[in-house]
């Protein structure tokens, strides 16, 4: 007697089982759907890789290099990022850079597809937030690895699911601070422009939007980096690039080759950092 | 003839805030509140706040009206129902005759487009705009051409004072300018009538006076409907042709300033205008101002005339034997005396308003200004001729 005072009596809620079942049941009866939808997005992906292999090396490296003198307005910044590139390039990674960035950007521009709208209506419902923060809260904390099985189950391994993973998990932010950029909009601000008889959406894109900008894109930026921050877990399900030879090198235990593609996912992180922000910059001191 | 209506009519005008979570009944506020019930009182027993209570008020075309109160009178909540940001729980807003408390959506909007404008008292304006993107915004929300609505615009920065400083950040104005931006934008949809929600109050007080200045001079030129809100009493007389005191949500009394001076409805419109007299207490002596134009009673009237022509009036003081005031001579007495149909003594108006002694505090000579048809003359005790007091440098006295 008194066992269940000391150790946790035996009743159970099997809850793992059914959820199992029903990711099953769903990758059977819409099969299809995914099918053509990884297609789509897959097809996607490439594109966007396609389009990076374009891009010459040295013109991606004076890019860089001239964003930063403009935006960022040091020669010596301008010559170090444009440096940290080519440092990638030395390592040997440009091709797996650039494979890499094909998913990171894609995921973002999704992320951004979602979570842009979303966050608006999550401003203009009024409830909606107490509705949808704890499950903001519990998207962003979740071990990443868990969106990984559904999506894999899903879709296969692959890209695609490493897009879908990252979107889940980076889409937080945008959603988040966009919502609370909106909502911290002046009061007295938004009242006036009731006043003078805008709609509400007149409102929004002329008033609340704007005022909500450098917020928003704070929002944007942090997604950016969490898309990177997700490059070599999303390795583990089949995506190529950078984050699959820092694994490679985890397995086989080469110290070198995970530091050098390491570095070279750092050197993304650092460079879609300063670079948009610096862009944001530029933005904000032009007039309107 | 029928009287034309007022452009503005409220009438037994409530708003009450009730809780989140209110599950009582409404009926039993209002029914306190016409029992006379405080806004505590109604707080208390059901939890509804009630923000404004049975106010009643008009305001004529072309008319400034003050609204002032203490802070959380319920001066902003009034004022927002006037263009329907509030919605009132009863009671009727009438513009032009029309209730607009019964209008959609859409009517509301195009009454805010074209009919009231309103200027905030932190300005409400859009910091990643220029100024000049300020002003034009309500044309833009009508879809006014851009060309059209920056051509508007400028013009109406002219006649702020703004000129030159379209292209300006916000963030670079002072806060007279912004005020000033403010209202250029609130004029710039040419509205019938304009709110201005204690537009002046966040400003130190030179640059008050100077955008008071303005705001007179605007309505000079434009003749617009003006309600204007204020804590700041001072600022209510200096401003307003009448005067609306609120008190808890209630309507104390709606008066001219002279008048409100003279007759106070009760002792706490007493007690928020001596905030006025005790700011300053002045004599008459020091309001005092040299009449534009004196004769001589020997002078005669061609003299007068000759006088009143030169300094431009169309009165003159007459004095007598050691400046002894006789009286008052207009123009057409005057012109009268040259055509021989009046004496020169005959057409001396001696019902003159009269102070014999300069050392009275000018809060006893209110209700003679208020009255008098000529500005008041002081005399000292041996009826020499001192100086004269207008009705306007009495009610400016009140004003810091
Ligand atoms: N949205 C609201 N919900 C609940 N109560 C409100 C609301 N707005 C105003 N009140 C209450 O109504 C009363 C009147 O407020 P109001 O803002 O109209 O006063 P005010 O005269 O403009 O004061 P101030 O000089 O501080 O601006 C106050 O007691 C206030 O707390
Ligand atoms: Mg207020």
């Amino acid at each position: 007697m008194g066992q269940w005072l000391t150790s946790f009596p035996g009743i159970r809620l099997h809850i793992a089982e059914p959820i199992d079942h029903f990711v099953r049941y769903i990758n059977i009866t819409y099969g299809a759907f995914f099918v053509s939808s990884k297609k789509l997005l897959g097809a996607f992906i490439s594109a966007v890789n396609a389009l990076l292999d374009l891009i010459p090396w040295w013109l991606a490296i004076l890019a860089v290099a001239a964003i930063s003198v403009r935006c960022l307005k040091s020669r010596r910044k301008a010559l170090l990022y444009g440096g940290m590139l080519f440092m990638v390039g030395l390592f040997g990674y440009w091709e797996m850079m650039c494979e890499t960035l094909s998913i990171v950007i894609t995921a973002v521009l999704f992320s951004l597809l979602i979570g842009l709208p979303i966050g608006i209506a999550l401003a203009a419902v009024k409830g909606a937030d107490t509705f949808l923060r704890p499950l903001l809260d519990a998207m962003q904390t979740m071990p990443t690895f868990v969106y990984m099985i559904p999506a894999v189950m899903l879709l296969g391994p692959g890209k695609v699911p490493a897009v879908l993973a990252t979107v889940v998990y980076a889409v937080v932010p945008v959603i988040r601070l966009t919502s609370h950029g909106i909502s911290q909009v002046d009061e007295e601000v938004v009242e006036a422009s009731r006043a003078f008889g805008a709609s509400r959406w007149q409102t929004l894109v002329k008033v609340q939007i704007p005022q909500a900008k450098p917020t928003i894109l704070t929002g944007i930026n942090q997604t950016m980096m969490m898309a990177v921050a997700m490059v070599v877990t999303s390795a583990m399900i089949g995506a190529n690039g950078l984050g699959m030879e820092v694994l490679i090198a985890i397995n086989r235990m080469e110290s070198g080759r995970g530091i050098t593609a390491g570095l070279s996912i750092v050197i993304i992180a650092i460079l879609l950092d300063r670079l948009t922000q610096g862009l944001v910059q530029a933005g904000k001191e032009d007039p309107q | 003839m029928r009287q034309e209506p007022p452009i503005l009519e409220v009438k037994h005008l409530y708003k009450l805030f009730a809780p989140h979570d209110f599950r009582g009944d409404r009926k039993m506020a209002y029914k306190l509140l016409e029992l006379g019930a405080t806004r505590k009182d109604v707080l208390e027993t059901t939890g509804i706040t009630a923000a404004v209570s049975d106010v009643s008020f008009e305001v004529k075309r072309g008319e400034l009206f003050v609204l002032i109160g203490l802070s959380g009178s319920g001066k902003s909540t009034l004022v927002r129902c006037l263009n329907m940001l509030h919605r009132p729980s009863r009671g009727e807003v009438l513009m032009d005759g029309e209730d607009i408390t019964q209008y959609s959506e859409a009517q509301l909007r195009e009454l805010r487009r074209t009919k009231v404008s309103m200027v905030f008292q932190h300005g409400g304006l859009l910091s990643h705009r220029d100024v000049l993107g300020n002003v034009a915004y309500g044309l833009e929300i009508r879809q006014v051409p851009k060309e059209e609505r920056q051509a508007r615009a400028l013009e109406i920065l002219r006649m702020v004072g703004l000129e030159g400083y379209e292209h300006e950040a916000l963030g670079s104005l002072s806060g007279g300018m912004k005020q000033r931006v403010g209202i250029a934008r609130a004029l710039a949809n040419d509205p019938e009538i304009l709110l201005m929600d204690e537009a002046f109050s966040a400003l130190d007080p030179l640059v008050k006076n100077d955008l008071q200045f303005e705001l007179l001079r605007i309505r000079e030129q434009t003749g617009k409907t003006i309600v204007f809100i204020t804590h700041d009493i001072n600022e209510a007389f200096k401003l307003g042709d009448r005067v609306g005191i609120l008190r808890d949500g209630r309507m104390v009394q709606v008066d001219t300033p002279e008048r409100m001076l003279e007759q106070p409805a009760d002792e706490y419109v007493r007690r928020f205008i001596h905030n006025v007299n005790a700011s300053k207490v002045l004599s008459v002596r020091n309001v005092m101002t040299v009449p534009g134009c004196i004769v001589k009673q020997s002078d005669g009237a061609h003299v007068a005339l000759t006088n009143m022509r030169t300094s431009g009036v169309s009165s003159a003081y007459v004095v007598g034997e050691a400046m002894h005031l006789r009286g008052i001579i207009t123009l057409e007495g005057a012109l009268g005396v040259r055509e021989g149909r009046l004496t020169f003594e005959e057409a001396i108006i001696k019902d003159v308003p009269l102070v014999d002694n300069p050392d009275l505090p000018i809060a006893d000579i209110v209700p003679l200004a208020a009255k008098a048809a000529f500005p008041i003359a002081v005399v000292d005790e041996d009826h020499v001729f001192r100086g004269i007091v207008t009705k306007a440098s009495v009610l400016s006295s009140f004003v810091a």
